[in-house]
Protein backbone atom coordinates (compact mmCIF):
# COMPACT_ATOMS: atom_id res chain seq x y z
CA UNK A 1 0.00 0.00 0.00
CA UNK A 2 2.64 2.14 0.99
CA UNK A 3 5.37 1.55 -1.52
CA UNK A 4 2.08 2.10 -3.77
CA UNK A 5 1.45 5.39 -2.78
CA UNK A 6 5.03 5.91 -3.17
CA UNK A 7 5.71 5.11 -7.03
CA UNK A 8 1.94 7.20 -7.71
CA UNK A 9 3.10 10.52 -6.34
CA UNK A 10 6.27 9.72 -8.03
CA UNK A 11 5.16 9.63 -11.14
CA UNK A 12 3.01 12.78 -10.58
CA UNK A 13 5.97 14.63 -9.71
CA UNK A 14 7.84 14.05 -12.68
CA UNK A 15 4.70 14.59 -14.84
CA UNK A 16 4.06 17.83 -13.01
CA UNK A 17 7.87 19.05 -13.06
CA UNK A 18 7.75 17.83 -16.88
CA UNK A 19 5.21 20.64 -17.25
CA UNK A 20 6.00 23.03 -14.69
CA UNK A 21 10.07 23.46 -14.95
CA UNK A 22 10.42 25.26 -18.18
CA UNK A 23 7.87 27.48 -17.40
CA UNK A 24 9.17 28.13 -13.98
CA UNK A 25 12.62 28.68 -16.21
CA UNK A 26 11.14 30.84 -18.61
CA UNK A 27 9.09 32.94 -15.80
CA UNK A 28 12.66 33.18 -14.01
CA UNK A 29 14.31 34.36 -17.43
CA UNK A 30 11.71 36.94 -18.04
CA UNK A 31 12.66 38.77 -15.13
CA UNK A 32 16.50 38.89 -15.05
CA UNK A 33 16.50 42.29 -17.98
CA UNK A 34 17.49 44.12 -15.03
CA UNK A 35 21.52 42.80 -14.67
CA UNK A 36 21.69 41.65 -11.07
CA UNK A 37 18.38 41.30 -9.60
CA UNK A 38 14.94 40.21 -10.38
CA UNK A 39 12.26 42.79 -12.03
CA UNK A 40 9.38 43.04 -14.37
CA UNK A 41 11.12 45.55 -16.63
CA UNK A 42 10.64 42.96 -19.47
CA UNK A 43 6.50 42.88 -19.04
CA UNK A 44 7.15 46.74 -18.99
CA UNK A 45 8.66 46.86 -22.53
CA UNK A 46 6.00 44.80 -23.94
CA UNK A 47 3.23 46.44 -22.87
CA UNK A 48 4.65 49.75 -23.52
CA UNK A 49 4.92 48.36 -27.23
CA UNK A 50 2.28 49.75 -29.56
CA UNK A 51 2.72 47.19 -31.31
CA UNK A 52 1.84 44.67 -28.87
CA UNK A 53 -1.37 46.55 -28.08
CA UNK A 54 -2.56 46.92 -31.86
CA UNK A 55 -2.33 43.05 -32.82
CA UNK A 56 -3.51 41.88 -29.12
CA UNK A 57 -6.85 43.78 -30.19
CA UNK A 58 -6.43 42.78 -33.94
CA UNK A 59 -6.62 39.29 -32.91
CA UNK A 60 -9.18 39.58 -29.82
CA UNK A 61 -11.29 41.05 -33.02
CA UNK A 62 -10.69 38.75 -35.57
CA UNK A 63 -11.03 35.84 -32.62
CA UNK A 64 -15.16 37.16 -31.72
CA UNK A 65 -15.47 37.06 -35.59
CA UNK A 66 -14.17 33.61 -35.60
CA UNK A 67 -16.57 32.47 -32.76
CA UNK A 68 -19.76 34.29 -34.42
CA UNK A 69 -19.43 32.88 -37.38
CA UNK A 70 -18.08 29.15 -35.91
CA UNK A 71 -21.69 29.18 -34.27
CA UNK A 72 -23.65 30.45 -36.74
CA UNK A 73 -22.28 27.51 -38.95
CA UNK A 74 -21.90 24.62 -36.23
CA UNK A 75 -24.74 24.86 -34.35
CA UNK A 76 -27.42 24.46 -36.88
CA UNK A 77 -25.07 21.98 -39.13
CA UNK A 78 -25.09 19.71 -35.83
CA UNK A 79 -29.01 20.34 -35.00
CA UNK A 80 -29.68 19.23 -38.06
CA UNK A 81 -27.64 16.37 -38.83
CA UNK A 82 -28.84 15.18 -35.30
CA UNK A 83 -31.98 15.75 -35.75
CA UNK A 84 -33.10 14.70 -39.83
CA UNK A 85 -29.76 12.72 -41.20
CA UNK A 86 -28.28 11.07 -38.10
CA UNK A 87 -26.17 8.82 -41.33
CA UNK A 88 -24.32 11.53 -41.98
CA UNK A 89 -22.56 11.91 -38.29
CA UNK A 90 -19.79 9.80 -39.21
CA UNK A 91 -19.25 11.92 -42.18
CA UNK A 92 -19.11 14.79 -40.38
CA UNK A 93 -17.10 13.13 -37.72
CA UNK A 94 -14.35 13.05 -40.80
CA UNK A 95 -14.81 16.38 -42.00
CA UNK A 96 -14.41 18.26 -38.67
CA UNK A 97 -11.12 16.28 -38.19
CA UNK A 98 -9.16 17.52 -41.22
CA UNK A 99 -7.85 20.72 -39.82
CA UNK A 100 -6.17 18.80 -37.47
CA UNK A 101 -5.11 16.40 -40.22
CA UNK A 102 -4.17 18.93 -42.88
CA UNK A 103 -1.43 21.78 -41.74
CA UNK A 104 -2.50 24.95 -41.63
CA UNK A 105 0.54 25.91 -44.19
CA UNK A 106 -1.37 23.55 -46.60
CA UNK A 107 -5.21 25.12 -45.95
CA UNK A 108 -3.66 29.05 -46.33
CA UNK A 109 -1.75 28.07 -50.19
CA UNK A 110 -4.74 26.17 -51.42
CA UNK A 111 -6.84 29.67 -50.24
CA UNK A 112 -3.75 32.39 -51.67
CA UNK A 113 -4.10 29.99 -54.95
CA UNK A 114 -7.65 29.96 -54.90
CA UNK A 115 -8.80 33.30 -53.39
CA UNK A 116 -5.34 35.63 -54.62
CA UNK A 117 -5.84 38.52 -56.31
CA UNK A 118 -5.50 37.02 -59.81
CA UNK A 119 -8.04 34.87 -59.13
CA UNK A 120 -12.34 35.02 -59.85
CA UNK A 121 -12.99 35.72 -56.21
CA UNK A 122 -9.49 38.41 -55.37
CA UNK A 123 -10.10 37.76 -51.09
CA UNK A 124 -6.54 38.70 -50.87
CA UNK A 125 -7.17 41.88 -53.30
CA UNK A 126 -8.58 44.34 -50.19
CA UNK A 127 -7.53 44.58 -46.72
CA UNK A 128 -11.36 43.47 -45.46
CA UNK A 129 -11.04 40.56 -48.02
CA UNK A 130 -8.34 39.42 -46.56
CA UNK A 131 -9.51 39.78 -42.95
CA UNK A 132 -12.64 37.71 -44.03
CA UNK A 133 -10.68 35.44 -45.49
CA UNK A 134 -8.17 34.58 -42.53
CA UNK A 135 -11.47 34.16 -40.30
CA UNK A 136 -13.18 32.10 -42.56
CA UNK A 137 -9.66 29.73 -41.91
CA UNK A 138 -10.15 29.92 -38.48
CA UNK A 139 -13.44 29.23 -38.82
CA UNK A 140 -11.70 25.98 -40.38
CA UNK A 141 -9.52 25.76 -37.58
CA UNK A 142 -11.24 25.41 -34.77
CA UNK A 143 -13.90 23.48 -36.23
CA UNK A 144 -12.73 20.28 -34.89
CA UNK A 145 -13.21 22.11 -30.85
CA UNK A 146 -16.45 23.66 -31.78
CA UNK A 147 -18.16 20.76 -33.27
CA UNK A 148 -17.08 18.43 -30.64
CA UNK A 149 -18.33 20.86 -27.94
CA UNK A 150 -21.26 21.66 -29.48
CA UNK A 151 -22.39 17.95 -30.69
CA UNK A 152 -21.59 17.15 -26.61
CA UNK A 153 -23.71 19.80 -25.89
CA UNK A 154 -26.39 18.36 -27.46
CA UNK A 155 -26.26 14.99 -26.55
CA UNK A 156 -26.91 16.57 -23.08
CA UNK A 157 -30.78 16.72 -24.52
CA UNK A 158 -33.30 15.31 -25.99
CA UNK A 159 -33.26 17.75 -29.09
CA UNK A 160 -35.91 15.31 -30.64
CA UNK A 161 -38.70 15.57 -28.04
CA UNK A 162 -37.65 19.32 -27.56
CA UNK A 163 -38.14 20.13 -31.18
CA UNK A 164 -41.55 18.03 -31.04
CA UNK A 165 -42.78 19.88 -28.16
CA UNK A 166 -41.56 23.17 -29.67
CA UNK A 167 -43.32 22.66 -32.97
CA UNK A 168 -46.75 21.18 -31.54
CA UNK A 169 -46.56 24.66 -29.49
CA UNK A 170 -46.16 26.05 -32.66
CA UNK A 171 -42.82 27.18 -33.12
CA UNK A 172 -41.04 27.64 -35.80
CA UNK A 173 -37.14 26.29 -36.59
CA UNK A 174 -35.92 29.52 -36.20
CA UNK A 175 -37.82 30.13 -32.55
CA UNK A 176 -36.91 26.66 -32.04
CA UNK A 177 -32.67 26.68 -32.11
CA UNK A 178 -33.03 30.43 -30.65
CA UNK A 179 -34.54 29.76 -28.25
CA UNK A 180 -34.48 26.52 -27.27
CA UNK A 181 -31.71 24.60 -28.18
CA UNK A 182 -29.32 27.47 -28.49
CA UNK A 183 -30.21 28.40 -24.36
CA UNK A 184 -29.69 24.86 -23.40
CA UNK A 185 -26.48 23.93 -24.75
CA UNK A 186 -24.93 27.35 -24.44
CA UNK A 187 -22.20 26.09 -21.62
CA UNK A 188 -20.99 23.60 -24.47
CA UNK A 189 -21.00 26.59 -27.17
CA UNK A 190 -18.73 28.75 -24.61
CA UNK A 191 -16.62 26.01 -24.21
CA UNK A 192 -15.92 25.68 -27.84
CA UNK A 193 -15.96 29.57 -28.10
CA UNK A 194 -12.91 30.06 -25.35
CA UNK A 195 -11.34 26.93 -27.70
CA UNK A 196 -11.55 29.04 -30.40
CA UNK A 197 -10.21 31.90 -28.93
CA UNK A 198 -7.13 30.23 -27.43
CA UNK A 199 -6.27 28.70 -31.05
CA UNK A 200 -7.04 32.41 -32.39
CA UNK A 201 -4.89 34.47 -30.28
CA UNK A 202 -1.41 32.47 -30.65
CA UNK A 203 -2.33 31.05 -34.73
CA UNK A 204 0.96 32.30 -36.87
CA UNK A 205 1.08 30.49 -39.88
CA UNK A 206 -2.31 31.42 -41.86
CA UNK A 207 -1.81 35.18 -40.16
CA UNK A 208 1.45 35.66 -41.40
CA UNK A 209 1.18 34.23 -44.90
CA UNK A 210 -1.61 36.17 -45.49
CA UNK A 211 0.55 39.53 -43.79
CA UNK A 212 -1.67 40.31 -41.44
CA UNK A 213 -0.59 41.99 -38.42
CA UNK A 214 -1.80 39.04 -35.67
CA UNK A 215 -0.78 38.51 -32.73
CA UNK A 216 0.94 35.56 -33.66
CA UNK A 217 3.33 36.90 -35.92
CA UNK A 218 3.88 39.56 -33.52
CA UNK A 219 5.15 36.90 -31.01
CA UNK A 220 7.41 35.16 -33.46
CA UNK A 221 9.04 38.59 -34.29
CA UNK A 222 9.77 39.78 -30.90
CA UNK A 223 11.40 35.98 -30.86
CA UNK A 224 13.84 36.75 -33.19
CA UNK A 225 15.14 40.37 -32.35
CA UNK A 226 14.92 40.65 -28.29
CA UNK A 227 16.09 38.33 -25.21
CA UNK A 228 14.13 38.99 -22.58
CA UNK A 229 10.65 40.18 -23.84
CA UNK A 230 9.71 36.98 -25.66
CA UNK A 231 9.96 34.97 -22.23
CA UNK A 232 7.66 37.69 -20.40
CA UNK A 233 4.97 37.45 -24.01
CA UNK A 234 5.64 33.68 -23.62
CA UNK A 235 4.33 34.34 -19.78
CA UNK A 236 1.32 36.46 -21.00
CA UNK A 237 0.21 34.30 -23.42
CA UNK A 238 -0.08 30.80 -21.61
CA UNK A 239 -2.15 33.22 -18.52
CA UNK A 240 -4.57 34.33 -21.31
CA UNK A 241 -4.51 30.92 -22.44
CA UNK A 242 -5.71 29.56 -19.44
CA UNK A 243 -7.90 32.11 -18.16
CA UNK A 244 -9.75 30.95 -21.21
CA UNK A 245 -9.68 27.46 -20.33
CA UNK A 246 -10.25 28.28 -16.71
CA UNK A 247 -13.61 30.01 -17.89
CA UNK A 248 -14.79 26.94 -19.13
CA UNK A 249 -14.56 25.42 -15.96
CA UNK A 250 -16.40 28.63 -13.82
CA UNK A 251 -19.00 28.75 -16.31
CA UNK A 252 -19.59 24.78 -16.66
CA UNK A 253 -20.56 25.30 -13.08
CA UNK A 254 -23.93 26.97 -14.64
CA UNK A 255 -24.68 24.51 -17.18
CA UNK A 256 -28.67 24.35 -16.98
CA UNK A 257 -29.28 20.79 -15.41
CA UNK A 258 -31.83 18.76 -17.45
CA UNK A 259 -33.61 16.90 -15.51
CA UNK A 260 -34.13 12.78 -15.81
CA UNK A 261 -35.82 12.64 -12.28
CA UNK A 262 -38.94 10.68 -11.50
CA UNK A 263 -40.99 10.48 -8.49
CA UNK B 1 -73.28 16.18 -36.35
CA UNK B 2 -70.74 16.32 -37.98
CA UNK B 3 -67.63 14.17 -36.52
CA UNK B 4 -64.86 17.04 -34.77
CA UNK B 5 -61.80 14.43 -34.87
CA UNK B 6 -62.01 12.07 -38.21
CA UNK B 7 -59.16 9.73 -39.45
CA UNK B 8 -60.30 8.04 -43.02
CA UNK B 9 -58.44 5.31 -44.52
CA UNK B 10 -54.88 6.51 -42.63
CA UNK B 11 -51.82 4.00 -43.57
CA UNK B 12 -48.34 4.45 -42.87
CA UNK B 13 -45.15 2.41 -44.11
CA UNK B 14 -41.64 2.71 -43.40
CA UNK B 15 -40.13 1.23 -46.38
CA UNK B 16 -41.28 -1.94 -46.77
CA UNK B 17 -43.20 -2.22 -43.60
CA UNK B 18 -46.82 -1.39 -43.04
CA UNK B 19 -46.82 -0.13 -39.48
CA UNK B 20 -50.27 1.71 -39.71
CA UNK B 21 -53.22 -0.77 -42.59
CA UNK B 22 -56.16 1.47 -43.34
CA UNK B 23 -57.63 2.79 -40.10
CA UNK B 24 -60.62 4.97 -39.91
CA UNK B 25 -62.06 6.12 -37.43
CA UNK B 26 -64.33 9.44 -36.10
CA UNK B 27 -65.34 11.25 -32.59
CA UNK B 28 -67.62 13.72 -31.50
CA UNK B 29 -66.06 17.31 -29.89
CA UNK B 30 -65.10 16.56 -25.83
CA UNK B 31 -64.86 13.12 -26.32
CA UNK B 32 -61.88 10.84 -24.15
CA UNK B 33 -60.46 8.45 -26.99
CA UNK B 34 -58.06 5.83 -26.29
CA UNK B 35 -55.57 4.05 -28.72
CA UNK B 36 -55.28 0.89 -26.95
CA UNK B 37 -52.51 -1.77 -28.44
CA UNK B 38 -49.61 -3.54 -27.49
CA UNK B 39 -46.23 -1.95 -28.34
CA UNK B 40 -45.85 -2.02 -32.52
CA UNK B 41 -49.23 -1.71 -32.75
CA UNK B 42 -49.44 1.32 -34.57
CA UNK B 43 -51.31 3.17 -32.01
CA UNK B 44 -48.64 5.85 -31.53
CA UNK B 45 -47.77 6.30 -35.09
CA UNK B 46 -51.23 7.38 -35.40
CA UNK B 47 -51.18 9.66 -32.72
CA UNK B 48 -48.07 10.98 -33.89
CA UNK B 49 -49.49 11.79 -37.56
CA UNK B 50 -52.44 13.44 -36.01
CA UNK B 51 -49.48 15.87 -34.48
CA UNK B 52 -47.76 16.18 -37.87
CA UNK B 53 -44.62 14.05 -36.88
CA UNK B 54 -45.02 11.62 -39.40
CA UNK B 55 -46.54 12.40 -42.74
CA UNK B 56 -49.34 9.50 -43.27
CA UNK B 57 -48.21 7.02 -46.62
CA UNK B 58 -52.11 7.90 -47.52
CA UNK B 59 -55.66 8.54 -46.33
CA UNK B 60 -56.38 11.93 -44.74
CA UNK B 61 -56.83 13.64 -40.77
CA UNK B 62 -59.85 16.42 -40.17
CA UNK B 63 -60.20 17.96 -37.06
CA UNK B 64 -63.32 20.34 -37.21
CA UNK B 65 -63.79 20.29 -40.83
CA UNK B 66 -60.28 21.51 -41.41
CA UNK B 67 -57.75 18.36 -43.32
CA UNK B 68 -54.64 18.72 -40.98
CA UNK B 69 -52.94 16.13 -43.40
CA UNK B 70 -50.48 18.54 -45.11
CA UNK B 71 -50.25 21.12 -42.32
CA UNK B 72 -46.87 21.28 -40.21
CA UNK B 73 -47.43 20.95 -36.80
CA UNK B 74 -46.82 24.22 -36.18
CA UNK B 75 -49.69 25.04 -37.96
CA UNK B 76 -52.22 22.28 -36.31
CA UNK B 77 -53.38 24.08 -33.40
CA UNK B 78 -53.03 21.18 -30.92
CA UNK B 79 -51.48 20.13 -27.84
CA UNK B 80 -49.51 17.32 -26.94
CA UNK B 81 -47.85 15.81 -23.95
CA UNK B 82 -44.54 13.39 -24.03
CA UNK B 83 -44.19 10.26 -22.47
CA UNK B 84 -40.48 11.80 -20.73
CA UNK B 85 -42.17 15.49 -20.34
CA UNK B 86 -40.16 17.57 -22.33
CA UNK B 87 -40.56 20.21 -20.27
CA UNK B 88 -37.57 22.79 -21.97
CA UNK B 89 -35.09 22.63 -19.04
CA UNK B 90 -33.77 26.72 -19.83
CA UNK B 91 -37.52 27.64 -18.87
CA UNK B 92 -38.83 28.40 -15.52
CA UNK B 93 -42.09 26.54 -15.21
CA UNK B 94 -44.40 29.77 -15.83
CA UNK B 95 -42.55 30.22 -19.02
CA UNK B 96 -42.64 26.87 -20.22
CA UNK B 97 -46.44 27.00 -19.71
CA UNK B 98 -46.58 30.51 -21.16
CA UNK B 99 -44.49 29.41 -24.52
CA UNK B 100 -47.33 28.33 -26.47
CA UNK B 101 -48.59 32.02 -25.40
CA UNK B 102 -45.48 33.26 -26.54
CA UNK B 103 -45.03 32.20 -29.72
CA UNK B 104 -48.66 32.82 -30.61
CA UNK B 105 -48.21 36.58 -29.36
CA UNK B 106 -50.13 37.29 -26.32
CA UNK B 107 -49.41 39.98 -24.22
CA UNK B 108 -47.13 39.70 -21.16
CA UNK B 109 -49.88 40.76 -19.00
CA UNK B 110 -52.58 37.96 -20.36
CA UNK B 111 -50.09 35.19 -20.65
CA UNK B 112 -49.24 36.05 -16.93
CA UNK B 113 -52.86 35.51 -15.67
CA UNK B 114 -53.26 32.50 -18.13
CA UNK B 115 -50.11 30.81 -16.59
CA UNK B 116 -51.99 31.49 -12.57
CA UNK B 117 -55.09 30.06 -14.22
CA UNK B 118 -53.21 27.21 -15.51
CA UNK B 119 -51.16 26.42 -12.32
CA UNK B 120 -53.99 26.46 -10.62
CA UNK B 121 -55.67 24.02 -12.26
CA UNK B 122 -53.15 21.37 -12.19
CA UNK B 123 -53.09 22.40 -8.59
CA UNK B 124 -49.54 23.54 -8.50
CA UNK B 125 -50.00 27.75 -7.65
CA UNK B 126 -47.09 29.42 -6.90
CA UNK B 127 -44.57 27.09 -9.16
CA UNK B 128 -43.97 29.91 -11.62
CA UNK B 129 -40.12 30.38 -10.93
CA UNK B 130 -39.45 27.10 -10.44
CA UNK B 131 -37.23 25.46 -12.94
CA UNK B 132 -38.54 21.47 -14.34
CA UNK B 133 -35.43 20.19 -12.44
CA UNK B 134 -36.33 21.23 -9.02
CA UNK B 135 -39.90 18.96 -10.00
CA UNK B 136 -40.56 15.50 -9.27
CA UNK B 137 -42.05 13.43 -12.04
CA UNK B 138 -45.31 13.83 -11.35
CA UNK B 139 -45.08 17.49 -10.83
CA UNK B 140 -43.16 17.86 -14.41
CA UNK B 141 -45.43 15.82 -16.05
CA UNK B 142 -48.50 18.25 -14.56
CA UNK B 143 -46.55 21.07 -15.99
CA UNK B 144 -46.28 19.58 -19.58
CA UNK B 145 -50.61 19.02 -19.32
CA UNK B 146 -50.74 22.72 -18.19
CA UNK B 147 -47.88 23.96 -21.47
CA UNK B 148 -50.21 21.37 -23.86
CA UNK B 149 -53.49 23.03 -22.76
CA UNK B 150 -52.54 26.84 -22.08
CA UNK B 151 -53.04 27.89 -25.86
CA UNK B 152 -56.66 26.13 -25.52
CA UNK B 153 -55.87 23.70 -29.01
CA UNK B 154 -58.57 22.28 -30.65
CA UNK B 155 -57.20 18.66 -29.59
CA UNK B 156 -55.04 17.29 -26.89
CA UNK B 157 -52.59 14.64 -27.39
CA UNK B 158 -51.38 12.27 -24.36
CA UNK B 159 -48.50 9.85 -25.89
CA UNK B 160 -48.52 7.57 -22.99
CA UNK B 161 -47.80 10.17 -20.73
CA UNK B 162 -47.86 8.19 -17.38
CA UNK B 163 -45.68 5.18 -18.41
CA UNK B 164 -42.37 7.35 -16.77
CA UNK B 165 -44.90 7.76 -13.76
CA UNK B 166 -44.71 5.31 -10.59
CA UNK B 167 -47.77 2.71 -10.09
CA UNK B 168 -49.35 5.82 -7.12
CA UNK B 169 -49.09 8.67 -9.02
CA UNK B 170 -50.13 7.24 -11.75
CA UNK B 171 -53.41 6.47 -10.57
CA UNK B 172 -53.92 9.94 -9.11
CA UNK B 173 -52.52 11.69 -12.41
CA UNK B 174 -54.79 10.18 -14.61
CA UNK B 175 -57.69 10.51 -12.53
CA UNK B 176 -56.87 14.44 -12.22
CA UNK B 177 -56.38 14.43 -16.13
CA UNK B 178 -59.65 12.91 -16.84
CA UNK B 179 -61.16 15.62 -14.39
CA UNK B 180 -59.58 18.19 -16.14
CA UNK B 181 -60.63 16.93 -19.27
CA UNK B 182 -64.28 16.94 -18.74
CA UNK B 183 -64.03 20.23 -16.70
CA UNK B 184 -62.51 21.92 -19.83
CA UNK B 185 -64.10 19.97 -22.75
CA UNK B 186 -61.27 19.53 -24.62
CA UNK B 187 -61.37 16.50 -27.27
CA UNK B 188 -58.41 14.54 -26.15
CA UNK B 189 -56.43 11.03 -27.71
CA UNK B 190 -54.96 8.80 -25.49
CA UNK B 191 -52.42 6.50 -26.40
CA UNK B 192 -51.51 3.22 -23.69
CA UNK B 193 -50.89 -0.02 -23.80
CA UNK B 194 -52.03 -0.42 -20.59
CA UNK B 195 -56.16 -1.92 -20.61
CA UNK B 196 -56.54 -1.23 -17.26
CA UNK B 197 -55.38 2.90 -17.58
CA UNK B 198 -57.77 3.27 -20.50
CA UNK B 199 -61.22 1.38 -19.39
CA UNK B 200 -60.94 3.87 -16.09
CA UNK B 201 -60.66 7.03 -18.61
CA UNK B 202 -61.83 7.28 -21.71
CA UNK B 203 -65.07 7.79 -23.27
CA UNK B 204 -63.94 5.84 -26.43
CA UNK B 205 -61.32 2.97 -26.76
CA UNK B 206 -59.80 2.10 -29.45
CA UNK B 207 -58.19 -0.99 -29.48
CA UNK B 208 -55.39 -1.68 -31.87
CA UNK B 209 -53.48 -4.80 -33.60
CA UNK B 210 -50.59 -5.05 -35.85
CA UNK B 211 -51.82 -1.97 -37.81
CA UNK B 212 -55.49 -2.28 -37.94
CA UNK B 213 -58.32 -1.27 -36.06
CA UNK B 214 -59.94 -4.48 -34.32
CA UNK B 215 -62.80 -2.58 -32.56
CA UNK B 216 -63.95 0.85 -31.08
CA UNK B 217 -66.15 1.19 -28.01
CA UNK B 218 -67.15 2.38 -24.84
CA UNK B 219 -65.14 0.48 -22.40
CA UNK B 220 -68.45 -0.94 -21.15
CA UNK B 221 -68.60 -2.72 -25.15
CA UNK B 222 -65.07 -3.57 -25.45
CA UNK B 223 -65.25 -5.62 -22.17
CA UNK B 224 -68.20 -7.16 -22.31
CA UNK B 225 -68.63 -7.96 -25.82
CA UNK B 226 -64.83 -8.37 -27.48
CA UNK B 227 -65.76 -8.25 -31.61
CA UNK B 228 -62.24 -10.31 -31.38
CA UNK B 229 -60.12 -12.81 -29.77
CA UNK B 230 -57.57 -10.55 -29.87
CA UNK B 231 -59.68 -7.90 -27.99
CA UNK B 232 -61.31 -10.28 -25.65
CA UNK B 233 -57.49 -11.51 -24.55
CA UNK B 234 -56.04 -7.97 -24.46
CA UNK B 235 -58.81 -6.31 -22.49
CA UNK B 236 -59.24 -8.05 -19.12
CA UNK B 237 -58.52 -11.84 -18.21
CA UNK B 238 -60.53 -14.57 -19.46
CA UNK B 239 -60.51 -17.86 -18.87
CA UNK B 240 -60.69 -20.88 -22.02
CA UNK B 241 -63.52 -22.87 -21.41
CA UNK B 242 -63.06 -26.85 -21.60
CA UNK B 243 -63.89 -27.50 -25.35
CA UNK B 244 -65.28 -31.33 -24.57
CA UNK B 245 -68.49 -29.72 -22.52
CA UNK B 246 -68.24 -26.43 -24.59
CA UNK B 247 -67.29 -26.69 -27.96
CA UNK B 248 -64.50 -24.72 -29.74
CA UNK B 249 -63.38 -21.12 -28.22
CA UNK B 250 -65.70 -20.45 -25.73
CA UNK B 251 -64.38 -18.00 -22.74
CA UNK B 252 -66.01 -16.38 -19.96
CA UNK B 253 -64.76 -14.02 -17.63
CA UNK B 254 -63.10 -14.71 -14.34
CA UNK B 255 -66.12 -12.19 -12.38
CA UNK B 256 -68.72 -14.49 -14.16
CA UNK B 257 -67.98 -17.39 -12.50
CA UNK B 258 -69.35 -18.21 -9.09
CA UNK B 259 -68.69 -20.73 -6.37
CA UNK B 260 -72.81 -20.26 -5.30
CA UNK B 261 -75.55 -20.77 -7.55
CA UNK B 262 -77.33 -17.09 -8.66
CA UNK B 263 -80.77 -16.78 -10.14
CA UNK B 264 -78.97 -16.74 -13.38
CA UNK B 265 -76.82 -19.67 -13.81
CA UNK B 266 -77.65 -22.56 -15.44
CA UNK B 267 -74.41 -24.60 -15.73
CA UNK B 268 -71.92 -26.04 -13.07
CA UNK B 269 -68.90 -27.62 -13.57
CA UNK B 270 -66.26 -29.57 -10.90
CA UNK B 271 -62.75 -28.78 -9.81
CA UNK B 272 -60.00 -28.80 -7.70
CA UNK B 273 -58.90 -25.07 -6.04
CA UNK B 274 -54.86 -25.06 -6.76
CA UNK B 275 -53.94 -21.50 -5.97
CA UNK B 276 -55.61 -18.91 -3.68
CA UNK B 277 -54.26 -15.30 -4.45
CA UNK B 278 -55.48 -13.21 -2.12
CA UNK B 279 -55.64 -9.28 -4.15
CA UNK B 280 -57.29 -7.26 -0.87
CA UNK B 281 -60.64 -6.73 -2.26
CA UNK B 282 -60.59 -10.05 -4.91
CA UNK B 283 -59.69 -13.40 -4.42
CA UNK B 284 -58.55 -14.86 -7.01
CA UNK B 285 -59.14 -18.70 -7.33
CA UNK B 286 -57.62 -20.63 -9.84
CA UNK B 287 -59.45 -24.11 -10.08
CA UNK B 288 -58.42 -27.14 -12.41
CA UNK B 289 -61.49 -28.62 -14.34
CA UNK B 290 -60.34 -31.66 -15.85
CA UNK B 291 -56.98 -30.49 -16.76
CA UNK B 292 -57.93 -26.81 -17.30
CA UNK B 293 -57.00 -23.94 -15.13
CA UNK B 294 -59.90 -21.70 -14.62
CA UNK B 295 -59.43 -18.25 -12.91
CA UNK B 296 -62.26 -17.09 -10.77
CA UNK B 297 -62.23 -13.63 -8.88
CA UNK B 298 -64.78 -13.49 -5.59
CA UNK B 299 -65.28 -10.58 -3.49
CA UNK B 300 -63.17 -10.82 -0.36
CA UNK B 301 -65.99 -11.16 2.52
CA UNK B 302 -63.93 -9.81 5.96
CA UNK B 303 -65.98 -12.12 8.10
CA UNK B 304 -65.71 -15.73 5.72
CA UNK B 305 -62.43 -18.04 5.66
CA UNK B 306 -61.31 -18.09 1.98
CA UNK B 307 -61.65 -21.21 0.42
CA UNK B 308 -58.58 -23.31 0.98
CA UNK B 309 -55.83 -25.01 -1.74
CA UNK B 310 -57.08 -28.62 -2.59
CA UNK B 311 -60.99 -27.97 -1.68
CA UNK B 312 -63.07 -29.80 -3.89
CA UNK B 313 -65.38 -27.26 -5.43
CA UNK B 314 -68.74 -26.49 -7.93
CA UNK B 315 -68.49 -23.54 -10.19
CA UNK B 316 -71.70 -21.70 -11.13
CA UNK B 317 -71.78 -20.01 -14.39
CA UNK B 318 -74.57 -18.32 -16.94
CA UNK B 319 -74.71 -19.95 -20.74
CA UNK B 320 -75.40 -16.40 -21.70
CA UNK B 321 -72.00 -14.77 -20.09
CA UNK B 322 -70.44 -17.39 -22.35
CA UNK B 323 -68.19 -15.53 -25.06
CA UNK B 324 -67.41 -16.88 -28.95
CA UNK B 325 -64.14 -16.27 -29.49
CA UNK B 326 -63.94 -15.47 -33.23
CA UNK B 327 -60.35 -14.83 -36.01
Amino acid sequence: MKSQKFWAWLVFILGGAYFIVPLAATFEFSLRMRRGEYSFDAYASVFADPYFASSFTYSVIVGLFTIVVGILVVVPAVYFVRLRMPWLRPFMEFVTLLPLVIPALVLVYGYIRLYGSSSLIPFTGSVLGTDILLTCAYVTLALPYMYRAVDNGMRTIDIGTLTEAAQIAGANQLQIIGQIILPNILIAILSGAFLTFAIVIGEFTIASLLNRPAFGPYLVGIGTNRAYEPAALAIISFIITWGAMGMINVLGRFAPRTSARTD
Amino acid sequence: MAAFLEVSNLVKSFGTNTVVKGVNFAFEKGEFISLLGPSGCGKTTILRMIAGFERPTSGSIRVDGEDLTHLKPNQRKLGMVFQAYALFPNLTVGDNIAFGLKIAGMPAEQRRARVEEMLKLIGLPGFEKRFPYEMSGGQQQRVALARAIAPKPRLLLLDEPLSALDAKIRVSLREEIRAIQQDLGITTVFVTHDQEEAMSISDRIVVMNAGNLDQMGSPHEIYNRPSTRFVATFVGQLNTLPEATFGPSRAIRPELISLAPRPETDTTLTGTISDVGFLGSVVRLRVDVAGTPINIDTFNINTATPPQRGDTVTLHLAAKDVLTLGA
